[in-house]
């Protein structure tokens, strides 16, 4: 599960880690009121922020015509203007594809005096199984391209998760990011928090982009996160009701959320052939084969162990309900499940729905001659396939008429 | 031979009580499978009944093991308690502690992984797995050892060891060599998530040094680098044909497809990328999940 920038410096701050002063707003008032307070307390400049589960927000263009999704400005009326042009429109950035995303909840905080711009993320090493701090002095860029072009700036850090962060690491990692006296020392306070909020929320990875070393009005030196990006490990979000709360179901695709409702994991993608199978692997590998016999997948959809006729018949719907669908290619290796009950499920989902596309099934497994008998005596002109190859290849053949 | 488990292996089931454990436990009966035991914290002494078999229930793993002898678990507690109990069977000194649940947090396992550095008697298979099979001599493979929830019938006791992360895409390979009249030694499937206890590599290495097992298919999928690293391996040390086929190919960037590990992040666990290790490696290359056995087959 994705967060939203403020979510995740709500949920960096609680581990002691410092953010620019702000607050959320839903409306044009509330950024004013909100700019407002930063004015008082002193912040000459101030930032607006749009807040979607996509990046490139500063660089995206609103179809409106508006153009930045984070605007920089100084008074409460100006943070008020632009939180209008912003609020209930759809900006477009270049990871949210054509579309967009509908901003409804805006980001105004104060905008530091910034002196340099740093990167920090904690993820998970699969390679060793540890967590795995990376910070490089190349910060507010595209981390893959400082990785690809000068791998020699991203400084690496694994921590033994049985003791955590230790200070001598914190005090290793501010100095390869070249912090200097009060900065230094805020940053090796700074830094535990970071991992500790990763590692107690179960996030599968926290990057902060940039991550500041700011002048103060006192003119002292700290760094602080200016932006803020977490996931979080879905496997472990029944330990986190707070953050199951930050859920934020506009930024999912609506099929996906109906999916799940029928433990079905389900992807769209943008192929006219649909899938239905059960299992990960066989689900990503008929997908494979269906492009390497020419055709387009349309989604990812994996059943899970079963396909009990409910599930497929929601399924079924799902998949008709995106208007790509020129097919539907069934999947199924029924190893304990017996394959007469999901062609039983099948046929009642074909006849439930209406469907009139192709539709090409292929089952192997459990009782396989009944479940096969079953589809021939449906009355319904479904294609059966005996391997994935010929069902593959029987489906792009049906689509391509 | 086979590696791991063999038919007198003796396997005990955490959680033998939950409908997940009882249902799979029953079929390992049936498979022929030596089922000696079952765990579920306070039920104690009860027993567990399938078809005359009776199975004793134990407390704790450790009172299992003392009283049974078994060396080898499965693992269907639920994900919130599966971490623990993957610890209390190394702390009772299994030999093989295979992790079936889905769903456990990752964290969960970077501290079992963590736990278990150093300890060389216990080896994990999973978390997110089908499990393991060695089939036995009898009707439809009966007689073997079945840890976890892959279907029995489906193999043949044989010479071609099948090692891959997916459950569905094992049965796959299984059902395509035993439908060509090849058998198997071992079949694993290691599991989906992005920690697991062993990777493709420990099981080739194991496969490579088996003398029983004359041909490998390492089925792999995106995310990670697990794949590369069996593959460079391979090429320095392998002594037996291997097929591979990678699963994922069309799947989009940053997008977890089903498993947790499945997922392209920063570039990296590219379908691409883990074809281009096994042909560098010299592993024949399936192009379809179909021609897993015949790219094998061909190679041998």
């Amino acid at each position: 599960m994705n967060i939203h920038e403020y979510q995740a410096k709500q949920l960096l701050t609680q581990y002691g880690v410092a953010v620019p002063d702000g607050d959320v707003c839903k409306t044009p008032d509330e950024a004013f009121a909100a700019a407002q307070k930063l004015v008082a307390a002193g912040h000459k400049m101030l930032v607006v922020k749009s807040q979607i589960h996509a990046g490139g927000r500063g660089k995206g263009t609103f179809k409106s015509g508006f153009k930045g999704g984070v605007k920089l400005c100084k008074t409460a009326a100006e943070a008020k203007d632009l939180a209008t042009a912003m609020l209930g429109n759809v900006l477009v950035t270049k990871q949210t594809g054509p579309d967009g995303r509908l901003v409804s909840t805006l980001l105004v905080a104060a905008a530091p005096n910034i002196k340099k711009e740093l990167y920090l993320a904690v993820l998970l090493d699969r390679g060793n199984s540890r967590p795995l701090i990376m910070a490089s002095t190349e910060g507010g860029v595209d981390i893959e391209e400082v990785a690809e072009k000068t791998p020699e700036k991203i400084f690496k850090e694994h921590i033994d998760p049985a003791v955590g962060m230790m200070p001598y690491q914190a005090r290793k990692i501010a100095a390869a990011l070249r912090l200097r006296g009060d900065a230094f020392n805020a940053g090796v306070k700074l830094l535990p928090g970071v991992y500790k909020t990763w590692w107690e929320c179960d996030a599968s990875m926290v990057e902060i982009n940039p991550l500041c070393i700011i002048a103060t009005p006192d003119g002292k030196e700290t760094v602080v996160a200016v932006d803020a990006k977490i996931s979080l490990d879905d496997n472990a979000l029944f330990r986190h009701k707070d953050i199951m709360a930050m859920r934020d179901l506009a930024e999912e695709a609506p099929l996906e959320i109906e999916a799940s409702k029928f433990q079905l994991n389900y992807i769209k993608l943008d192929g006219s052939i649909a899938c239905l199978v059960n299992g990960a692997g066989l689900a990503m590998s008929t997908m494979d084969i269906i492009q390497h016999y020419g055709g387009n997948p349309a989604n990812f959809l994996d059943v899970g162990g079963g396909a009990s006729k409910e599930q497929v018949t929601a399924a079924f719907k799902i998949i008709l309900s995106d208007p790509n669908v020129k097919g539907i290619l069934v999947n199924i290796f029924g190893g304990i499940m017996d394959c007469n009950v999901i062609a039983t499920g099948i046929v009642a989902a074909v006849k439930e729905t209406g469907l009139k596309l192709p539709l090409v099934v292929r089952l192997e497994g459990n009782n396989v001659a009944a479940g096969k008998k079953t589809l021939a005596e449906s009355g319904l002109t479904l294609i059966t396939g005996d391997s994935m190859a010929d069902a593959a290849q029987k489906m792009v053949k049906a689509v391509a008429k | 031979m086979a590696i791991l488990v063999t038919p007198q292996t003796k396997l005990l089931v955490q959680g033998i009580t939950g409908e997940f454990g009882a249902r799979h436990a029953k079929l390992s009966l049936d498979y022929g499978t030596q089922l000696v035991a079952g765990v579920t914290p306070g039920k104690g002494g009860q027993c567990f009944e399938h078809g005359g078999a009776k199975v004793p229930i134990f407390d704790t793993v450790a009172d299992a093991v003392k009283q049974t002898g078994a060396t080898a678990s499965a693992v269907f507690v639920p994900p919130p308690f599966a971490a623990d109990a993957i610890l209390e069977g190394v702390d009772a000194g299994l030999d093989l502690v295979v992790a079936i649940t889905e769903g456990i947090p990752v964290n969960d396992m970077v501290k079992v992984k963590r736990a278990m550095e150093g300890n060389s008697r216990t080896r994990l298979i999973g978390p997110n797995c089908p499990g393991i099979v060695t089939p036995g001599t009898g009707k439809d493979s009966h007689g073997g050892c079945r840890i976890g929830i892959a279907p029995g019938y489906i193999h043949k006791q044989g010479n071609i060891g099948v090692v891959s992360r997916s459950g569905t895409l094992t049965y796959e390979a299984v059902w395509q060599l035993t439908s060509r009249g090849v058998g198997q030694s071992t079949c694993i499937g290691i599991g989906g998530d992005p920690v697991n206890g062993t990777s493709h590599l420990d099981i080739i290495k194991l496969f490579n040094a088996d003398p029983e097992t004359t041909g490998i298919i390492m089925i792999g999928e995106i995310g990670g680098s697990a794949e590369e690293e069996a593959a460079e391996w391979i090429a320095k040390h392998g002594k037996k044909p291997v097929a591979g086929f990678i699963a994922g190919a069309t799947a989009p960037p940053g997008r977890r497809m089903g498993h947790a590990g499945a997922i392209i992040s920063g570039g990296k666990g590219t379908a691409a990328a883990k074809i281009a290790a096994f042909k560098a490696a010299g592993i024949g290359v399936a192009a379809t999940p179909s021609e897993m056995a015949d790219t094998l087959l061909k190679l041998m």
